[in-house]
């Protein structure tokens, strides 16, 4: 598949009176057409300043950004306003996304009333059909979004981001307010719909097994840094870095007879404000040595898995 | 939250829906009921009154309820009831159209402050605490008296000294709404920054706004009579019930009534105009349980 | 055996309505729950099934109105809560019964040290001098895992783990018999889940305090709870071993929820989520709650008045299709 999405050494830094945060601090990737990358992190890490940049909704400190061959790190107003249709985002918080004196109809026409290419009665057909799509029944174009559940609130989310047609997508956590049998809808909503549309999707989320199921390839952010990216599978057969390893053993799982061996980490999760060059993770890593105050190289440790920890050799056995 | 909880809804206009909420407040229709009935008299008080504003009556000063003197008459004769039934007009136009002229002033002030931010905000800002320190009456005083006591002047007085209040609000209420995940959609989908302030943030910050307009304007129907109690708003024989309690004031122990009455009508527009402010703002919330 | 089989709290019948002004939402309908000496039981549903309402209703702390308790007892310690009045419940409350609510932003003051009000929290329930209940919120402070050197901070000095730590503390600090834990690690990160998760058990384990554990989360019950009561809709549909649970779940809807959630140990490219959403609490279904999105309902279900089924040993299932099993 063809490479939708590059993006080089990405930086996204905010100054405050404590100093410089380090919010998304030289992140690389590439997303290919129809895929899925899953970023995981926790609270801190970045993840969803790095999707909120790359949607130029924060200005961009430093890197490149490209989109279908493209610069896009740098766009006019114009170029903008017509990559704004390739590009949008599903929002967490189906409550505080969606305006609430707007009813669902309002709120699902207006990326279309403003592109202005449709008449009025087509845009009516247009989000019938959107609401249609994702599962919004309709007789409830006239209700407002306070009425509604969080489930269908995120679906009026879903068919608003799907209104302009768009190629990427950006998903900043869009299950993590709901429960979990609602949550398998929306998952498996999104599922269809990007087969269906062939949409590619960055995936944020702090939540790693709902990441796997939608994912092909994964991304885990330690303070605005790349820990770990690796093929989903790959990622959860062998994980190589600490924090990885830490991260996947600390989800609960719902199974009572094989109880795993938990990675209790010592700390929590500081803020990237002026960090030193050596490893982020190092202040809560079991196995920090003198050489994790080097700043760190991503290494490509078998094809397509990428570590950034200078003793993931020794950690793991590896030669 | 299941199926059968919501009906297919029929769009209805906006006035309607909020129509229809507001008509569930008793206490809000019974002010708005008054207020109609106030703005009534006020257009309709020179057929309704029995007599002229300033007809005195030498041979009864001070005469108490009659027949012919509903509410009595002052100390020139005048009859109370006609002089309340044309001040009105006079109380209720300081009241709306000075908070009318704040509440726009306000809002483009504390619309520009919150949406621009930075170094026009600070300017902004700054201007409206020096002007705010100063005493709201010595400047509506100083501005009726430079520009010479009449009522237009103490409507312009009254107006241009309550900016401060709507422009803060309205700060705020914007500084709160523009950091909502909406405004972000909106900008996601090429909104302009005159459609996210127009459709997004005025009509999410306004409610506490009109709570404030409408309260403003009993304030102001209080300002108004201060000044023309002093002798800067409506000049007399014009009748304003400020100036009418402000002309009892004189003979207050041995007539109590003549400044009861005017203080009354003050009282009950006032109130009814802060009741339906109440009634308002929640029935402009749609997140409101209808 | 004997002292394990000991209820500490048992919930008979409790009806919880909630009146609004065109609406009687139910919240709790005929819930029967007992709760034995030194277990975690962990509460499981979904957002509105009405745990928390249950919970509020044994520390009596529902707003009311519009919560109305409509009938049922809450016995402890042989009294029926329900009936106490207000001042002997306050002497209940954070003493024997202490809860710990699910956001630790806005469960701690401010303004307040924390060890003071840890400390508050001691001298309120205890006939201690000040030195000495300053002393054991050092203790609790260290119990916890928070060095008793920042006694004297602020709340906004610490984290949300640190925070749900010193809230963890305050409930603790007056050795309860019972704690309610309302989704206590729901707003924090995994890692810190696992930590404060870790550290609640084995204080818990060494207190001897029994747990009521209200979450959403399979896997946090998985972890620390040794019975399970699954809510639906105001009812309890499935209650039973944490093991029993798990491995023999009966209720349609349990199943449901166990099968919805992502795993990471399977290949699956699909979720199989619950078709439907929650009935309306303000418009039950007759009969069986779920039967609306049961795959196996039939008319049965929405017609004969349910009962509990014990299919196993303690494990007791609302469902008429529930069969009994060797």
């Amino acid at each position: 598949m063809a490479v939708m999405l590059d993006v080089q050494s990405l930086k996204k830094y905010f100054k405050n009176p404590m100093g410089t945060l380090h919010a998304v601090d030289d992140v690389s990737f590439t997303l290919e057409y129809g895929n899925t990358l899953g970023v995981v992190g926790e609270s801190g890490c970045g993840k969803t300043t790095l999707g909120r940049t790359i949607l130029h909704l924060l200005d961009i400190t430093e890197g490149k950004l490209f989109f279908e061959g493209k610069d896009i790190t740098a766009p006019t107003k114009k170029e903008l306003a017509v990559l704004r249709e390739d590009m949008q985002l599903i929002f967490q918080d189906p409550y505080s996304s969606l305006d609430p004196r707007k009813s669902v109809s309002e709120i699902i026409m207006e990326p279309l009333v403003i592109q202005g290419k449709l008449s009025r009665a087509d845009i009516r057909t247009e989000v019938a059909q959107l609401m249609d799509t994702v599962g919004l029944a309709e007789r409830f174009e006239n209700s407002y979004p306070h009425e509604l559940d969080g489930g269908r609130r995120q679906r009026i989310g879903i068919a608003r981001a799907l209104a302009l047609k768009p190629k990427f997508i950006v998903c900043d956590e869009p299950v993590s307010a709901l429960d979990v049998s609602i949550q398998a809808q929306i998952i498996n909503l999104m599922l269809d719909l990007q087969e269906e549309m062939k949409l590619a999707y960055m995936f944020v989320t702090h939540d790693l097994s709902v990441v796997k199921y939608i994912s092909n390839d994964i991304m885990v952010m330690y303070l605005g840094q790349v820990a770990e990216k690796a093929p989903s599978d790959e990622l959860f057969e062998n994980p190589i870095h600490p924090y990885t390893k830490a991260l996947l053993s600390a989800i609960p799982e719902p199974d009572i007879n094989n109880k795993k061996k938990r990675i209790i980490m010592q700390g929590e999760l500081s803020s990237p404000i002026d960090p030193k060059p050596g490893c982020r993770f190092m202040v809560r890593c079991q196995y920090a040595a003198e050489e994790c105050n080097e700043a760190q190289i991503i290494e490509e440790c078998s094809p397509g898995h990428f570590v950034s920890c200078c003793r993931y050799k020794q950690i793991n056995n590896m030669n | 939250m299941g199926d059968t909880a919501i009906k297919k809804k029929k769009k209805k206009s906006r006035f309607g829906e909020i129509w229809r909420r507001l008509a569930k407040n008793k206490a809000a229709v019974i002010c708005l009921f008054v207020i109609i009935i106030v703005v009534l008299v006020a257009v309709l008080a020179p057929v309704i009154a029995p007599y002229p504003y300033d007809q005195m009556d030498y041979s009864a000063p001070f005469a108490g309820s009659s027949k012919e003197h509903w509410l009595g008459t002052d100390k020139v004769g005048r009859d109370i009831f006609s002089r309340i039934l044309y001040g009105t007009g006079q109380s209720l136009q300081l009241g709306v159209i000075a908070t009318g002229l704040a509440a726009v002033l306000g809002i483009a002030i504390g619309s520009i402050a919150g949406y621009a931010g930075g170094w026009a905000d600070i300017l902004i800002m700054r201007a409206l605490d020096i002007y705010q320190s100063i005493p709201m009456f010595l400047l509506c005083v100083t501005l009726a008296a430079v520009m010479g006591p009449s009522l237009r002047n103490a409507i312009i007085a009254i107006g241009i000294s309550a900016i401060g209040g709507p422009a803060r609000l309205m700060r705020a209420s914007i500084l709160t709404v523009r950091e909502q995940e909406y405004i972000e959609a909106a900008k996601l989908v090429n909104a302009s920054s005159t459609r996210i302030i127009v459709r997004h943030i005025i009509p999410n910050s306004i409610a506490p706004l009109i709570v404030s307009i409408t309260m403003g304007i009993g304030m102001n129907i209080l300002g108004g009579a201060g000044l023309s109690f002093i002798g800067l708003g409506a000049q007399p024989p014009i009748p304003e019930w400020g100036a009418m309690v402000s002309e009892a004031r004189s003979v207050m122990r041995e007539h109590g009534t003549l400044a009861l009455y005017p203080g009354i009508c003050i009282m009950i527009t006032v109130l009814a105009f802060n009741l339906l402010g109440d009634g308002l703002r929640d029935a402009l919330d749609p997140r409101l349980k209808t | 055996m004997d002292a394990l089989a000991d209820n500490i709290l048992e919930i008979h019948d409790l009806v919880v309505e909630y009146h609004t002004d065109d609406a009687i939402v139910h919240a709790v309908n005929n819930v029967n729950l007992n709760v034995k000496r030194g277990e975690t039981i962990g509460l499981v549903g979904e957002t509105g099934a009405g745990k928390t309402t249950i919970a509020r209703s044994i520390l009596r702390i529902l707003q009311t109105p519009p919560a109305k308790l409509c009938s049922g007892e809450i016995i402890f310690e042989n009294e029926n809560l329900l009936e106490l009045t207000e001042k002997q419940m306050r002497k209940i409350r954070g003493d024997k019964i202490a809860m710990i609510f699910q956001d630790p932003m806005t469960a701690l003051n401010p303004i307040e040290k924390v060890g003071f009000q840890i400390a508050e929290a001691i001298g309120l329930h205890n006939e201690v001098t000040g030195i000495e209940a300053e002393e054991r919120a050092c203790d609790m402070l260290e119990m916890v895992g928070i060095p008793a050197y920042r006694y004297k901070e602020y709340p906004l000095n610490f984290s949300g783990g640190m925070k749900q730590r010193v809230v963890i503390a305050m409930a603790l600090a007056c050795n309860p018999m019972l704690l309610l834990a309302d989704e206590p690690t729901t707003a924090l990160d995994v890692t810190i889940q696992a930590q404060v998760l870790e550290m609640m058990q084995s204080l818990v384990e060494k207190l001897g305090t029994s747990v009521v554990m209200i979450t959403h989360d399979l896997g946090v019950v998985a972890d620390c709870c040794n019975s399970v009561a699954v809510v639906y809709a105001g009812e309890i549909v499935e209650y039973g071993t944490a093991d029993h649970i798990f491995n023999h779940a009966a209720h349609p809807y349990t199943i449901g929820l166990f099968n919805s959630l992502p795993r990471l140990n399977t290949k699956e490219r699909r979720l199989k989520p619950i078709k439907g959403l929650m009935p309306d609490p303000t418009n039950l279904p007759t009969g069986c709650k779920f039967s609306e999105r049961c795959p196996d309902a039939s008319d049965k279900c929405t017609e004969t008045p349910l009962g509990n089924i014990e299919i196993a040993p303690g494990h007791i299932v609302r469902c008429s299709l529930a069969e009994v099993s060797a």
